[in-house]
C-alpha cells in the first residue's frame, strides 16, 4: 500500500538561512507520527515545508502529487490541514465563524452545517461559545477551536504544531483523547509535532527525532519508547 | 592594521569633507547657496522626525506644524520683541519641545494610520490656524511676516565672492546643524536610543523591562517636535518670510518623505531626506510641466521599491555586497 | 430656532457625503487593514470618468454603473501591480505609495480632465415629489443610494464566504492561507469594491460641489474623521460618524468657532475621539491576549 506521504531529501530556509537538511520520512494512511526534538531543530519548519509556506527543495509526495512548488492554498484544498503554532485563531471573529473559515475551501454549505454540528458535539464549550469573539477564549477552548477548524476542512492529514503549548496537564489530557478519537472513529491521519515527548509517544504509532535540521533516529513509538538510552539522551526522561 | 588605517582614512576623508564645506558657498552663486541652506534646514527637521517615527516607531504626519510654529515664533520674537537670530533657535526649540510633549499625550493611545491620521489633520489644520483673525495682530494674518536677513558680521572675501547674508548664513546654518546631528547621535547611540528601538519593535516587552512608555513617549513626541521646530525657525531666518501658505499639509507630507527616502532610524540618511525636499520637486516640474506630481508620485513609489530601506538603507546593502567580495 | 434647524439639516445633508468617503474607507480598512490615503483622488477621478462618457452621450445610470465597473478593475490591476510587491513591507512603505498614489491621481485628473470645474448632473429630478425646503432631491437621492450600498456591504460581509474571508484574510493572513483563502486576491478584491464605492461617493458629491480635480481634498478629512468617529471597522457606524461630522461642523462653525476654522474641527474631533475612545464610539473592542 502507498504511503500517504512520501518526503525525502527537504531542505527548507529562511532567507538565506538553511534549516534542515535532507530530511527523510513518511506516513502510512490512518497513522500518527510523531516529530520530536529539542528548541531550534526544526520541528515546527517541517510542518510549515509541508504547506509550502517557507523555501523548500525536495520531494513532498502526498497522495500521489508533488507539494514542493505549489501554493499553499493549493495544499491546502488538497485536504492538508494545518492547526498552527500559537494556534492561529481568528480573534477578531467570532467562534462560529472561525469554523466556517474552515470549510471555506469546500464551498459545500451543506456539508458544512453538518460538520458544524458535529464539533460542537465533540467539543460543547464551542457551542456555548459560538457567537462570542475568539480572542476571547481560553487557551485550552482556542486549541480546541483551531483543531475544530482544520477539521472542518474534512481534511486527509491533519498537522499539529505543539498542541499542548501553555495548557494545563488536564485540558492536554483532554484534547489529546480527543486527538486519538478523531484518528480512530474519522480516520484522518495526523503529524504530530511536539516538545512533550512522552505525550506524544503515547499518542503516536512513528517517532522521528529531529536534531539541528536532521532525522536523528526514528522508529515505532513503543520501540523508543522502551529504549532507556534514547529517552535519556534524545528526549530528556 | 586594518582598524587603525581605516580610522586614519575616516579622519582625512573628514578633514576634506570639511574643508570642501566650509569652501563651497564661494564657489557657488548666491541663490544656489540659498537652496543649500534650505537643505540643510530641512536635514535637521528630517532628523527630527526620524527620532520619533523612525527610531521610536510613531507615526506623524503633521510634523509640518512643528515647523511651522518654529518659523512663526522666530518671527515673532524677531519681528516684534527685536530678538537676534540666533537667540530665536532655543526659544523656537523649548517652543515647540512643550507643544510636542503635550501632542504626545493623545498620541499614546494611538497606532501606525491612526495616528498618521491624526497627525495628518493637524497639519491641514494649521494653515487655518495661523489665517486665524483673533491672533492676527501677532501673527501677521495672511500676509504673514516679513523678515530681513541677517548682515554678515564682518567683511571677507573668498574667491572674488563676497560673504553675502545667503553665504554667512549657510556658515550659521551648518554650524547649527552640525550642532544637532551631534545632539542626536549623542542621543540615540546610548540608552536612551536602544529603549526609543525597543518600545518601537516590542512595547509590551520594553515595558517589562522597566521602561516608562508614556514618560518616553512622549518625551520623544516633544524631543523630535524641538528639532523640527528649530529647524523651522532657521528656515524662517533663511527664507526671511513666514506665511500661513508656506506651511500646508504638503510639507509634513514631504518631510515623511524625506524620512523614508533617506532611511528610517538612520542619522546621515536625514542630510539626503533634506536634499530631496529641496530638489526633487524642481526635477519632478523639469520633467513634466503639465503634471510634475504625477512624476513625484512615481518617483516616490519607485523608490519604494528600489530601495525600500532608503538610501542609507541601499548604501549598506551595496557595503556588505563590496564587503562580501571583498572578503569572500 | 430656524436657523438653527436649518443648521443640522445641511449638516446632515452634507453628513450623507462624509459618510460615503467614509465607507470607502472603511471598506479598504476591513480588508486590507490598511488606511488608503488616496481614496478622495480615486474617487475624484472615477467622477471624472463618468463625466467623460456623459459627455459623449452615455445616459446616466449607464454611465454611472459602467464607471462603477472600470473603477472596480482598475483599482484591482493597481492592487496587483502596484501594492502586491509591497505586501510585506514595513507599513511606512505603504503609506508613502499611497502617498504617490494620491499624487498621481490628482496630477492625471487635472491633466487628462483640465482644471476647469465641471458641472456633474444628478440623477435625482427637481420635480421629485421628495424636494422640500430642507433637502432637495438630490440629497435625498443620495441618502438612499449610500443607505442601499451600505445594505449591499453589511449582507456582503456578514453573510458570504466571501466577505468573511476577506474579513479573515485582514485580520490573520497566515491563517487565512492555511484555511485556503487566496489572501493577495482577497486584498485586490477590497481595493476593487472600495474604488467602486468611493466612485458612488464621487458621483453624488460632485453635483453639490462640483467638479474639479481638488473637489475630495477637503472632503477627506472630514471622511476620516466619520470613519473613526463610527469605527474604522464598522460601516453602520462611518455613516452615522458622517451625520454626527457634518452636523458638528455646521453648529460649530455656525456659533462656536466661527467658519474660517471648519477644518480644525476635523482636527478636535479626530484627537479627542481616538482619546478617549481609540475604537471610536461604535467600533468593536478587540481584544488580544499577550
Amino acid at each position: 500500500m502507498p504511503k500517504l506521504l512520501e518526503v525525502n531529501k527537504l531542505c527548507a530556509s529562511y532567507g538565506a538561512t538553511q534549516v534542515l537538511y535532507d530530511v527523510d520520512f513518511d506516513l502510512e494512511a490512518g497513522h500518527i507520527t510523531a516529530i520530536l526534538g529539542a528548541n531550534g531543530a526544526g520541528k515546527t519548519t517541517t510542518l510549515r515545508a509541508l504547506c509550502q509556506v517557507v523555501k523548500t527543495s525536495g520531494s513532498i509526495m502526498f497522495d500521489g502529487e508533488q507539494l514542493v512548488g505549489k501554493s499553499t492554498e493549493a495544499v491546502v484544498r488538497m485536504a492538508v490541514a494545518h492547526v498552527p503554532d500559537g494556534r492561529g485563531t481568528f480573534t477578531g471573529l467570532s467562534v462560529e465563524e472561525n469554523l466556517r473559515l474552515g470549510a471555506y475551501s469546500r464551498g459545500n454549505k451543506a456539508e458544512m452545517a453538518e460538520d458544524m454540528e458535529r464539533m460542537f458535539k465533540r467539543f460543547p464549550i464551542l457551542k456555548q461559545r459560538r457567537h462570542q469573539q475568539a480572542g476571547t477564549l481560553s487557551g485550552g477552548e482556542q486549541q480546541m477551536l483551531a483543531i475544530s477548524r482544520a477539521l472542518m476542512l474534512r481534511p486527509k492529514l491533519l498537522l499539529l504544531d505543539e498542541p499542548s503549548f501553555g495548557l494545563a496537564p488536564l485540558i492536554v489530557a483532554e484534547i489529546f483523547r480527543i486527538m486519538r478519537s478523531i484518528n480512530q472513529e474519522d480516520g484522518v491521519s495526523m503529524l504530530l509535532v511536539e516538545q512533550n515527548a512522552s505525550l506524544a509517544l503515547d499518542l503516536a504509532d512513528h517517532a522521528y527525532l529531529l536534531e539541528t535540521g536532521r532525522v536523528a533516529l526514528h522508529g515505532p513509538s513503543e520501540v523508543i519508547k522502551n529504549d532507556e538510552s534514547v529517552r535519556r539522551a534524545y528526549l530528556g526522561y | 592594521m586594518n582598524q587603525a588605517s581605516d580610522r586614519k582614512w575616516f579622519w582625512i576623508g573628514s578633514a576634506l569633507v570639511l574643508v570642501a564645506l566650509l569652501v563651497l558657498p564661494f564657489l557657488l552663486k548666491n541663490y544656489r547657496v540659498f537652496q543649500l541652506n534650505l537643505v540643510m534646514v530641512y536635514a535637521v527637521a528630517v532628523l527630527g522626525l526620524n527620532i520619533l517615527t523612525g527610531f521610536n516607531g510613531q507615526f506623524s504626519l503633521g510634523h509640518g506644524a512643528f515647523y511651522a510654529f518654529g518659523a512663526y515664533t522666530a518671527a515673532i520674537l524677531m519681528d516684534k520683541f527685536g530678538v537676534p537670530y540666533w537667540a530665536t533657535l532655543p526659544v523656537a526649540f523649548v517652543v515647540c519641545f512643550v507643544f510636542g510633549t503635550l501632542i504626545g499625550f493623545p498620541a499614546l493611545r494611538l497606532a501606525g494610520h491612526f495616528l498618521a491620521l491624526a497627525t495628518f489633520a493637524l497639519a491641514v489644520a494649521v494653515p487655518q490656524l495661523l489665517k486665524y483673525k483673533g491672533i492676527e495682530a501677532w501673527t501677521g494674518g495672511v500676509q504673514g511676516i516679513v523678515l530681513s536677513k541677517p548682515q554678515p558680521p564682518f567683511e571677507f572675501r573668498l574667491f572674488d565672492q563676497a560673504l553675502s547674508p545667503d553665504r554667512w548664513l549657510y556658515f550659521f546654518t551648518l554650524f547649527v546643524t552640525l550642532v544637532m546631528f551631534l545632539l542626536a547621535w549623542n542621543l540615540l547611540r546610548g540608552r536612551v536610543g536602544r529603549a526609543l528601538v525597543a518600545i518601537r519593535d516590542h512595547p509590551i516587552a520594553a515595558t517589562a523591562m522597566g521602561i516608562n512608555l508614556p514618560v518616553f513617549k512622549t518625551l520623544t513626541f516633544g524631543t523630535s517636535a524641538g528639532f523640527t521646530g528649530l529647524a523651522g525657525a532657521l528656515g524662517g531666518i533663511a527664507v526671511a518670510y513666514v506665511s500661513p501658505d508656506s506651511f500646508t499639509a504638503n510639507l509634513s507630507i514631504f518631510l515623511l518623505v524625506g524620512v523614508v527616502v533617506g532611511g528610517l532610524a538612520s542619522i546621515p540618511g536625514a542630510i539626503f531626506g533634506g536634499l530631496f525636499i529641496q530638489f526633487v520637486p524642481n526635477i519632478a516640474d523639469e520633467i513634466s510641466k503639465s503634471a510634475p506630481a504625477a512624476i513625484y508620485g512615481v518617483l516616490l513609489i519607485g523608490l519604494m521599491y528600489l530601495m525600500p530601506g532608503g538610501v542609507m538603507g541601499g548604501v549598506h546593502r551595496l557595503w556588505a555586497r563590496l564587503r562580501a567580495r571583498t572578503e569572500g | 430656532m430656524e436657523g438653527f434647524l436649518h443648521q443640522i439639516f445641511s449638516g446632515l445633508a452634507n453628513g450623507v457625503i462624509y459618510g460615503s468617503v467614509a465607507l470607502a474607507l472603511v471598506m479598504i480598512y476591513q480588508s486590507t487593514h490598511h488606511i488608503n490615503f488616496a481614496q478622495g483622488e480615486m474617487a475624484t477621478f472615477s467622477t471624472f470618468v463618468a463625466w467623460t462618457l456623459m459627455q459623449h452621450g452615455m445616459p446616466y445610470w449607464g454611465a454611472f454603473f459602467l464607471t462603477l465597473a472600470l473603477s472596480f478593475v482598475g483599482a484591482l490591476v493597481i492592487q496587483r501591480v502596484v501594492l502586491r510587491p509591497l505586501e510585506k513591507a514595513p507599513a511606512l512603505n505603504n503609506v508613502i505609495v499611497f502617498i504617490g498614489l494620491l499624487l498621481i491621481f490628482n496630477a492625471c485628473s487635472g491633466w487628462f480632465f483640465d482644471h476647469t470645474i465641471k458641472s456633474f448632473d444628478s440623477p435625482f429630478n427637481d420635480s421629485w415629489m421628495f424636494d422640500t425646503k430642507y433637502f432637495s432631491a438630490h440629497q435625498f437621492g443620495s441618502v438612499f443610494v449610500l443607505l442601499l450600498v451600505l445594505l449591499a456591504l453589511y449582507l456582503f460581509f456578514r453573510f458570504t464566504s466571501v466577505g468573511l474571508a476577506m474579513r479573515g484574510a485582514a485580520q490573520n493572513p497566515d491563517s487565512a492561507r492555511l484555511v485556503g483563502i487566496r489572501v493577495s486576491w482577497m486584498l485586490a478584491l477590497g481595493w476593487g469594491l472600495a474604488a467602486a464605492i468611493g466612485a458612488v461617493a464621487g458621483m453624488m458629491i460632485a453635483p453639490i460641489v462640483f467638479l474639479d480635480p481638488n473637489m475630495m481634498l477637503g472632503i477627506l478629512l472630514y471622511g476620516f474623521a466619520a470613519a473613526l468617529l463610527g469605527g474604522i471597522d464598522n460601516p453602520w457606524g462611518a455613516v452615522l460618524g458622517g451625520f454626527i461630522v457634518g452636523v458638528l461642523e455646521n453648529v460649530l462653525g455656525a456659533y462656536v468657532i466661527g467658519t474660517e476654522l471648519k477644518l480644525t474641527v476635523a482636527l478636535v474631533l479626530i484627537v479627542v475621539t481616538l482619546t478617549l475612545k481609540p475604537n471610536g464610539l461604535f467600533g468593536k473592542h478587540v481584544v488580544t491576549r499577550v
